[in-house]
């Protein structure tokens, strides 16, 4: 019994399955990651530079932005990809696989990434800015110059959170057709009860999110000039 | 004084708030900075010192009055032309507000390159001013490896890149032991005399106002109670939140004298820096004892008060007042039956 077990997880055709829904997380997580960071990086910074102690307060804006982001992240992430399918069509022409779920993984972690973005930029000294503001800076010098370089430790580190929550949601998005090692693991774990592939899917899903953690850390702190 | 001000406020209130929470942080402030002095501002905690430096360039827009510098009322201009003027005001405070990510070298470079000045331009002129404040060494230093005094120095280097004609410090020495806060005042002066910003000092010390201020303000309770030059302030001061400030223990009557017949002198820093007392004694040939003193050197001269109890006899007294006139020393005779 067991020695089958082995010999399928380990038959060539088994280890290409993992090998192919490795790189198929691998590339959903991290293309997701970057499209929500083209998306939510702009829109965490419009977030901290419109809030009412922010470089130009401009409550309309903060609180309209601040609403779409909150009903994003309010909508569970399986309906989201449910109700995304016909956006999914529409820009890359199938509701199933790797290619659909990064729309959808990007529409639920872009507001997501907005929110670490926030709260990494509002770290930044007030003191700071205010020094910048003193020497003429304009709203957009402060957010390119000052803002982002100083926040920069933490934007990686918060970007290492962010990936690994995303690759999360690969995994779930495998039970509605995503691909992946999710899939897999739902696939063979779930419907046809082999629970050994299941859990091996979930301790290499376990072993990227450390992969993505320790990267995260190392480059914060190697970026963080505060340290002496 | 000439007749152009470098910075000249008028009518200036500043309001944080509405309604009952509202708070006045300035009210009605009239105040004129001549070109090239180095202007001291004093107050107590909270009385409106930083609130009243920031709207000098408009970090905090003042609810009414107008903030004229060198000739324009910045209060009316666009955004884009407040940042150009801002360029000629400079600024540093407590907290050093340096650039975390950069090091010092690029810290200073960085109003410059908010004004478009080409990067080896750039870079020369910073290290010119990182040598100008003593640290030429340090210039690959970043900010976590800097001691305060320091981190000050760049931060004067940086506010100086763009050879503005204000220099505004708010609190700049109050994070800083008494060595440190002695050697950036010594820059301070430096810089204005070889180079001639104007220099505005806010802080809640005596001593860094006497140290190195030509004129004062002293500001309570939202406005400016005094202002003048440094030593008439001190040494006459006439309002009651002037008073308490310079004299900081007025209640000393209470805490020192008993009985008797006391006389008070006054330093104006007209007198001699002799030992004037000891010679009295010796002069006179009758023993005194001081029961209060609260004198201070300023520029070299003596300013304060003395509380001396006279000896019993006449004679004795009016040897001494007769040595007093002669030294120049003005006294007043006080008489205390408690
Ligand atoms: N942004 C602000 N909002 C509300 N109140 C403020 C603000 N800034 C200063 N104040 C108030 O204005 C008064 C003067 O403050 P400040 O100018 O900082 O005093 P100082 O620098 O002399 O200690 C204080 O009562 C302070 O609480
Ligand atoms: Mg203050």
């Amino acid at each position: 019994m067991l020695n089958e077990i082995i010999k399928e997880i380990f038959s060539a055709q088994m280890l290409s399955l993992v090998w192919q829904g490795l790189l198929e997380t691998l590339y959903m997580s991290l293309i997701s990651t970057a499209v929500a960071y083209v998306i939510g990086l702009p829109v965490g910074m419009l977030l901290v530079v419109t809030d009412k102690d922010g470089v130009k307060p401009n409550p309309a804006v903060n609180t309209t932005v601040g609403s779409i982001v909150n009903f994003f992240r309010s909508v569970p992430f399986l309906i989201l990809m449910v109700a995304v399918m016909p956006l999914s069509r529409l820009i890359v022409g199938t509701t199933i696989g790797a290619k659909a779920t990064i729309v959808s993984l990007v529409i639920a972690s872009a507001p997501y990434v907005a929110r670490m973005v926030e709260s990494s930029a509002k770290e930044v000294d007030r003191g700071v800015i205010e020094a910048s503001l003193s020497m003429g800076a304009s709203t957009m010098q402060i957010v390119r110059k000052v803002i982002l370089p100083e926040a920069k430790p933490s934007l990686i580190y918060g970007a290492a959170i962010s990936s690994t929550t995303i690759l999360g949601y690969t995994a779930m998005a495998g039970a509605v057709g995503g691909g992946g090692l999710g899939a897999i693991a739902i696939n063979y774990g779930y419907h046809r009860k082999e629970t050994v592939i299941m859990w091996l899917m979930v301790f290499i899903l376990v072993l990227i999110v450390q992969v993505f953690q320790m990267i995260g850390s190392f480059l914060a702190k190697k970026n963080d000039k505060r340290i002496r | 004084m000439s007749n152009n001000p470098i910075i000249k406020i008028e009518g200036l209130s500043k309001t944080f708030g509405n309604g009952t929470g509202a708070i006045t942080a300035l009210d009605n402030i009239n105040l004129s900075i001549e070109p090239g002095e180095i202007f001291g501002i004093i107050g107590l905690s909270g009385a409106g010192k930083s609130t009243l430096v920031r709207c000098m360039n408009l970090l905090e827009r003042p609810t009414t009055g107008s903030v004229i510098f060198d000739g324009t009322d910045i209060t009316a201009l666009s955004d884009r032309e407040l940042r150009k003027v801002r360029q000629s005001i400079g600024m540093i405070f407590q907290g050093f507000n340096l650039l975390m990510q950069r090091n010092a070298l690029d810290n200073v470079c960085f109003p410059l390159e908010l004004a478009g000045v080409p990067r080896n331009e750039a870079k020369k002129r910073a290290k010119e001013l990182l040598s100008t404040v003593g640290l030429a060494d340090r210039e690959k230093s970043y900010p976590a490896q800097l001691s305060g005094g320091e981190k000050q120095r760049v931060a004067i280097a940086r506010a100086l890149a763009t050879n503005p004609k204000v220099l505004l410090c708010d609190e700049a020495t109050s994070a800083l032991d008494p060595t440190t806060t002695q050697s950036i005042l010594s820059l301070l002066k430096e810089l204005n005399q070889k180079i001639g910003v104007t220099i505005i000092i806010i802080t809640h010390e005596m001593k860094v106002i006497e140290q190195i201020c030509n004129r004062v303000a002293i500001i309570a309770n939202s406005q400016i109670q005094e202002i003048g030059p440094v030593q008439e302030v001190f040494r006459h001061p006439k309002t009651q939140a002037a008073k308490k400030l310079i004299f900081a223990k007025e209640d000393y009557t209470e805490e020192f004298v008993g009985k008797g017949r006391y006389l008070r002198l006054v330093f104006d820093g007209s007198q001699t820096d002799r030992p004037v007392i000891a010679n009295m004694v010796i002069k006179c040939g009758t023993v005194v004892s001081i029961v209060y003193a609260r004198t201070k050197m300023i520029n070299g001269k003596m300013y304060g008060h003395m509380l001396l109890e006279l000896p019993e006899e006449q004679e004795g007294v009016n040897k001494i007042k007769a040595y007093l006139d002669s030294e120049n020393i003005t006294y007043e005779e006080e008489e205390y039956n408690a």
